[in-house]
C-alpha cells in the first residue's frame, strides 16, 4: 500500500503528460485524416496517389518503427531537431491520421449520392456541400470507429516511453524499479489506463446519443 | 421567352449511349411532361438540364446561358433551376425549416429573419407549417416530397424540374403532391416533369414528350399525344400504361 501511495503522485505527473500528448496528437491526427481523406476522394489523380501512398506506408509499418524513424532518423538530418515529446506527438498524429483518413473516407462514401445531388441542385458548391451536408452526416456515422481509433492511439502513446518521454508508462517504469514493487505499480498503471479509456468511451457514447441521426 | 433550349443533346455513360439526339424548347410558363418506358433516358434528359449529369454532346441553354460551356458558373445557374427528386433527398440531419433555409442562407447569404418568413410561407403553401421543427425521418413520403418542393422553391427558381416526384409514394400520398404541383403550374411556373402519372400529364401538360431509346419519339399537346398517337412505339407504350 505504501508503494502505491508513494508512487501515485509520480504516476499522476506521467498521466498529465500522456493526456497532453494524446489531446494534441488526436486533434492533429484528425485534421491530417480529414485532409488525406479529401485528397483520396479528390478528382485529381496525383492527390489520390499521395494519399494512398501515405496510408499504405503507415499501415504497412509498425508504430515503433515510425517512432524511431521520426525521432532518430529525422533527427540525424542536419536541419531537423525534434525533442522526444514533439517527435512522439508527431508520430501519434501521423499514425492516427492515416487510420482516421480511411475511416473518414468510408464515412463520406457511405452518404447517399442523392444528398450531394440535392445540395448541388440548390446551388451549393462542392465545399459547401461537404461542409453542411456530407461531413455532418458522415461524422455521426463514423463516431464509433473514430472512438475506437482514438483509444488505440491513446494506448500507442505508452510506446513513447521507449524514447524517454516522461509519460504515464515511463513514470510507471521508474516507480517499478524505484520501489521494487513491479506487481502493484504495473497493476495500478493498468487500472489508470483502463479508467481513462473507460471515461473516453463514456464521453463518446454521450456524444453519439446527443447527435443521433433522426 | 425561351427558358430552356436543348440542341442535339447527347449523353453517354462509358460506352452506353443513353441520350442519342434530343432537341426541344421550353417556353416561359410552359409545363412539359416527359413520359416513356424505364431506361428510355427521360430522367437522364432531365438531369442534363441542370448539369447534374455532365453533358457528352450538344448544347443546353438556360435562358441565354449555354450550360455546356465549362467557363460558366453552374452554381449560379442552378439557383434558378429547382429540382425535385424521386427519393426526396431531404437532409436527414436538419429539421424541415433548416432544410428549406439552408440554400437561401448559405448560397444567397440571405437575412435569417426574411428567409425564415419566406420558408413559413412556403410551408403554408404545401400545407406543412406545423412540421417546421420536425425532422425528415418523422414525415411520411408525401410530406417529405412536399417539403422537398418547398426547399426548391425557397431559392425562387425560374424553372422547376421534377424527376418522377410521385413514383416512390404510397398511392394515397400521390394526390397531395400532385395538388401542390398543379397549383405551381397554375401560378405560371415553368416546369419540366418526368412522370408516370398520365392523368397529371394529360391535365396539366402544355406539351408531352414521349422519349424512347434516347430520342424524342413524339411530342405534342396531351390531347393529341394521348388521343391520337402517331408513332407505333408511342401507341405500344400508351396501351400498356393507360
Amino acid at each position: 500500500m505504501d508503494t502505491i501511495i508513494n508512487a501515485f503522485p509520480y504516476l499522476m505527473e506521467g498521466l498529465k503528460v500522456t493526456l497532453y500528448i494524446f489531446a494534441i496528437a488526436i486533434v492533429l491526427g484528425f485534421l491530417i485524416g480529414l485532409i488525406v481523406a479529401l485528397f483520396r476522394l479528390a478528382p485529381l489523380k496525383i492527390l489520390n496517389w499521395i494519399a494512398k501512398i501515405f496510408v499504405d506506408a503507415i499501415r504497412g509499418t509498425p508504430f515503433i518503427v515510425q517512432l524511431f524513424f521520426i525521432y532518430f532518423g529525422l533527427n540525424s538530418l542536419a536541419f531537423i531537431s525534434l525533442d522526444n515529446t514533439t517527435a512522439g506527438i508527431v508520430t501519434v498524429a501521423i499514425n492516427a491520421g492515416a487510420y482516421f483518413s480511411e475511416i473518414i473516407r468510408a464515412g463520406i462514401q457511405s452518404i447517399d449520392k442523392g444528398q450531394t445531388e440535392a445540395a448541388r441542385s440548390l446551388g451549393l458548391n462542392s465545399t459547401q456541400n461537404m461542409r453542411h451536408i456530407v461531413l455532418p452526416q458522415a461524422f455521426r456515422r463514423m463516431l464509433p470507429t473514430i472512438t475506437n481509433q482514438a483509444i488505440i492511439s491513446l494506448k500507442d502513446t505508452s510506446l513513447l516511453s521507449v524514447i524517454g518521454v516522461a509519460d504515464l508508462t515511463q513514470e510507471g517504469r521508474i516507480q517499478a524499479s524505484a520501489t521494487f514493487d513491479a506487481f502493484n505499480v504495473y497493476l495500478i498503471l493498468g487500472i489508470i489506463y483502463f479508467v481513462i479509456i473507460y471515461l473516453l468511451s463514456m464521453l463518446a457514447n454521450y456524444v453519439e446519443r446527443k447527435f443521433v441521426l433522426r | 421567352m425561351t427558358m430552356i433550349r436543348v440542341e442535339n443533346l447527347k449523353k453517354s455513360f462509358g460506352n452506353l449511349e443513353v441520350i442519342k439526339d434530343i432537341s426541344t424548347v421550353v417556353e416561359e410558363k410552359e409545363v412539359i411532361c416527359v413520359i416513356g418506358p424505364s431506361g428510355s433516358g427521360k430522367s437522364t434528359f432531365l438531369r442534363c438540364l441542370n448539369r447534374l449529369e455532365e453533358i457528352t454532346g450538344g448544347h443546353v441553354f438556360i435562358e441565354e446561358t449555354d450550360i455546356t460551356n465549362p467557363k460558366i458558373d453552374i452554381n449560379q445557374i442552378r439557383q434558378d433551376v429547382g429540382m425535385v427528386f424521386q427519393q426526396f433527398n431531404l437532409f436527414p440531419h436538419k429539421s424541415v425549416l433548416e432544410n428549406i433555409i439552408l440554400a437561401p442562407m448559405k448560397v444567397k447569404k440571405g437575412n435569417r429573419k426574411a428567409v425564415e418568413k419566406k420558408a413559413y410561407e412556403l410551408l403554408d403553401k404545401v400545407g406543412l407549417r406545423e412540421k417546421a421543427k420536425a425532422y425528415p425521418g418523422e414525415l411520411s413520403g408525401g410530406q417529405k416530397q412536399r417539403v422537398a418542393i418547398a426547399r426548391a422553391l425557397a431559392m425562387d427558381p425560374k424553372i422547376m424540374l421534377f424527376d418522377e416526384p410521385t413514383s416512390a409514394l404510397d398511392p394515397e400520398m400521390v394526390g397531395d403532391v400532385l395538388d401542390v404541383m398543379k397549383q405551381l403550374a397554375q401560378e405560371g411556373m415553368t416546369m419540366v416533369v418526368v412522370t408516370h402519372e398520365m392523368g397529371f400529364a394529360a391535365e396539366m401538360g402544355d406539351r408531352v414528350l414521349f422519349i424512347d431509346g434516347g430520342y424524342i419519339v413524339e411530342e405534342n399537346v396531351p390531347k393529341e399525344l394521348f388521343g391520337n398517337p402517331q408513332h407505333e412505339r408511342t401507341k405500344a407504350f400508351l396501351s400498356k400504361v393507360l
